[in-house]
């Protein structure tokens, strides 16, 4: 039985008898039909059609500028192009940069973060609520914010790297050097989204039963030995869940980091998001960025795939 | 049916109804920027309304959307603008894929003649393919790249003084890009009136257009030529020229050495906050803002200048401004039509002028008393006689990005020699062109 076919015959059985009598004249496989077919059909036309669209386009060489030109099929021209640009993969080292490090930055921070909190200290509840606020903002007003900030005249950030340091403010430039352009926006993205890792963090050590803990105390067991036999493997599924959602989100990451650095200086920070876009809606070679498009999104699922075997293992451990 | 909106009806088949009664149900939607020009054409248009009838709605899109937006807009034949002010690099594209009406026949029509306009604006913002009679706009806001200074403190008698003993000439506007690198570099870091103040602002944008629109000003006066005038799309010897490479190199020292800190990305906006914040003592933008700076009770009247762009081998400005089209997809295509006739009109290119936006029309340009009608008038009519524009091929923005990555590359990030900037230019241009079928 196909998959949508199954879905369906469940979703048939889960219809309640009373339903099922009241339409008359439509069976339970045809009620089930009736409302799921809308949102498949929806899902099919904002999902599953532009996708394959954008894989038709990708061995072509159109431009959506030039609606009237000949639309000539060019083969994996496009693939070969996109592999041996070495502007592309100049794109994707700053995007693996990007994503190391805010991925391990914010698993660290997060899970210490969460590891505090969860101590319930007086006023946790409070410092939870403002360690939450910086995910909360859209990430157009902390790109400019974070421009202010980061200004080496009048922003904060340089003023207090000033203070801590010696260093004076307008002496450096967060975003207008090669060397320190990459690390402001890891910066920014870790002040952002640490919180998120730190709520997924936090609602893995709040499901660790407090017997296991009482059971170790009557062991013996140091708090360190508690923390590397019980509290780290029992919340490794939820670090490596963060993990994938931060991963898949900051492989798109576009808006807070074209906001702030637009890729500059040079191309120091132009993500693969940055490129694509540049290529697509600005120098609209359509065939070509779809070619991109589509390697991205092989990369990305493949990766996710295989990831997520990884993490089912962990968790049935 | 209403016994009266059948009476109406039934006047209107038999042609009893005027034609301004028919208008007054018509509304034409006019996209541009959002910029202060963009809001006197909202006062100018309503003379539009009350004398044919028709409404006029706007759509105006931040400068640094525009491009984006509007393109989109056109590309998938969208139907929201009637009427757009789209930028001259847009022609050459917008008139290959007809997102533009053609105008030659309704100019012919209505005896609208180009030779009204100033002649750069009619290359730069109608006609395709460049230096021929084919219309696709009215040139609408002549633009081009300027410079204002702090008069005050040119003026300061101690900075006088100095000045003069180190330079062995007055503190004056610069006329050549060297006497800019000395003044610039003379106030750089200076503690003025208790304030640390900077040599100048430069266009630095890596985004869209900014640091293109920037470094040409440098780049036209040293000898940069986008094509052998002898071999269209020939570059080498031309774009890479040793004279433009000097340019390059100029423009990163002045980067490097007369702005203020954190410039590493900003264009018209970030410039003007600086002027206005009196960072800088003098300031590279478009024309089109001079009028608003000039009224600034911070850095206006008396204490602001303008120049027009310094020299070195010869002379040249970066070409900015619009024409203002019909969108072929447009279902008011008469209205519109009548719109651009209006705008075309002697007195209404006066008012406009008048009322802040930036008439083309010799009307106003060649008017004897229009030198004298503003601070920065004899400046601007002096940059429209050597203004240069980007290449307005249908491939602009490949050019465009492909000169905003190696020049940002080569200025801000340090990244090789001016010389390999150019030269990878070259390439990259070269390779556009072949794509485009245009070379070989």
């Amino acid at each position: 039985m196909s998959a949508p076919r199954a879905f369906v015959a469940r979703a048939a059985q889960a219809t309640p008898p009373g339903v099922a009598v009241r339409m008359r004249g439509l069976s339970d496989r045809a009620i089930a039909w009736l409302f799921v077919g809308p949102t498949m059909l929806l899902l099919l036309a904002i999902n599953i059609f532009p996708l394959i669209w954008t894989l038709k386009l990708s061995f072509t060489n159109f431009r959506a500028n030039r609606p009237n030109a000949n639309v000539l099929d060019v083969g994996i021209d496009n693939y070969v192009s996109v592999l041996t640009d070495p502007d592309i993969w100049l794109a994707m080292q700053a995007t693996a940069h990007f994503l190391f490090w805010t991925i391990f930055l914010q698993m660290l921070i997060g899970f210490a973060l969460a590891y505090l909190i969860d101590r319930k200290f007086r006023g946790h509840g409070f410092w939870t609520t403002m360690i939450l606020i910086p995910m909360m903002l859209s990430p157009a007003v902390v790109g400019n914010f974070w421009a202010f900030l980061y200004q080496p005249q009048t922003g904060l950030f340089n003023y207090a790297v000033s203070f801590l340091t010696g260093i004076p403010p307008s002496s450096f430039e967060m975003i207008g050097s090669v060397r320190l352009a990459p690390w402001a926006i890891v910066i920014v993205d870790t002040w952002m989204w640490t919180p998120y890792v730190m709520l997924i963090c936090l609602a893995g050590l709040r499901s660790i039963p407090d017997y296991i803990y009482e059971a170790a105390e009557v062991d013996r067991a140091s708090k360190w030995r508690q923390f590397l036999s019980i509290t780290l493997p029992m919340v490794l599924p939820f670090i490596m869940l963060a993990v994938l959602f931060r991963g898949i989100e900051n492989f798109k990451m576009f808006d807070m980091v074209n906001l702030l650095t637009s890729g500059g200086p040079g191309s120091t920070t132009e993500l693969a998001s940055i490129t694509l876009k540049r290529e697509a809606f600005e120098k609209w070679r359509t065939g070509y960025s779809s070619a991109f498009a589509i390697i991205l999104f092989v990369a990305v699922f493949g990766l996710a795939n295989i990831y997520v075997k990884a993490l089912n293992h962990v968790k049935n451990r | 049916m209403l016994p009266g909106v059948l009476a109406l009806a039934a006047a209107t088949a038999m042609g009893l109804v005027p034609a301004a009664a028919q208008a007054q149900d018509k509304t034409i939607t006019l996209c541009w920027a959002a910029w202060d020009p963009a809001n006197a054409l909202v006062e100018l248009s309503k003379d539009f309304t009350a004398k044919t009838g028709v409404k006029m709605k706007f759509e105006f899109v931040p400068w640094t959307n525009f491009a984006d937006r509007m393109l989109n807009e056109l590309n998938s034949k969208g139907k929201l603008c009637d009427l757009i002010i789209g930028d001259s690099q847009w022609i050459g594209g917008s008139a290959e894929q007809g997102h533009y009406v053609k105008l030659n026949d309704f100019f012919a029509k209505e005896g609208i003649k180009m030779t009204d306009f100033a002649p750069a604006t009619v290359v730069g913002y109608a006609e395709w393919p460049k230096n021929t009679p084919n219309y696709w706009a009215l040139p609408a806001m002549a633009d081009a790249v300027g410079w204002t200074y702090r008069k005050d403190w040119f003026s300061k008698p101690e900075l006088q003084t100095e000045f003069k003993s180190k330079f062995n000439r007055d503190l004056a506007p610069p006329k050549t890009w060297t006497e800019f690198k000395q003044v610039s570099e003379f106030f750089q870091g200076r503690m003025i009136d208790g304030k640390k103040v900077y040599g100048a602002y430069l266009f630095t944008e890596r985004g869209s257009e900014g640091i293109t629109m920037g470094v040409t000003n440098v780049l036209y006066p040293f000898g940069f030529k986008y094509e052998d005038p002898k071999k269209p799309y020939a570059m080498n010897g031309f774009v890479n020229s040793p004279d433009a490479v000097r340019g390059l190199e100029l423009y990163k020292a002045l980067y490097k050495g007369s702005t203020p800190p954190g410039l590493s990305n900003a264009y018209m906006g970030e410039g003007l906050d600086a002027f206005k914040s009196g960072q800088v003592a003098m300031m590279m933008n478009w024309f089109a803002f001079f009028p608003g700076l000039n009224k600034d009770p911070n850095v206006g009247g008396d204490k602001i200048g303008f120049f027009v762009n310094p020299s070195d081998k010869g002379k040249g400005v970066q070409l900015g401004g619009q024409g203002i089209s019909v969108v072929s997809y447009s279902a008011n295509k008469n209205e519109s039509l009548q719109y651009i006739k209006w705008f075309a009109s002697g007195d209404v290119q006066k008012k406009w002028q008048a009322i802040g936006g930036a008439s083309a029309a010799k009307a106003v340009l060649d008017d004897p008393a229009y030198p004298k009608s503003s601070p920065y008038a004899q400046a601007f009519l002096d940059s429209m006689g050597m203004v240069v524009d980007f290449w307005a091929e249908p491939s602009y923005a490949q050019l465009l990005l492909a000169m905003q990555k190696r020049v940002h590359d080569y200025v801000v990030a340090d990244k090789g020699t001016a010389k390999e900037a150019l030269d990878s230019l070259v390439v990259d241009w070269t390779k556009v062109f072949k794509d485009d079928g245009k070379t070989k």
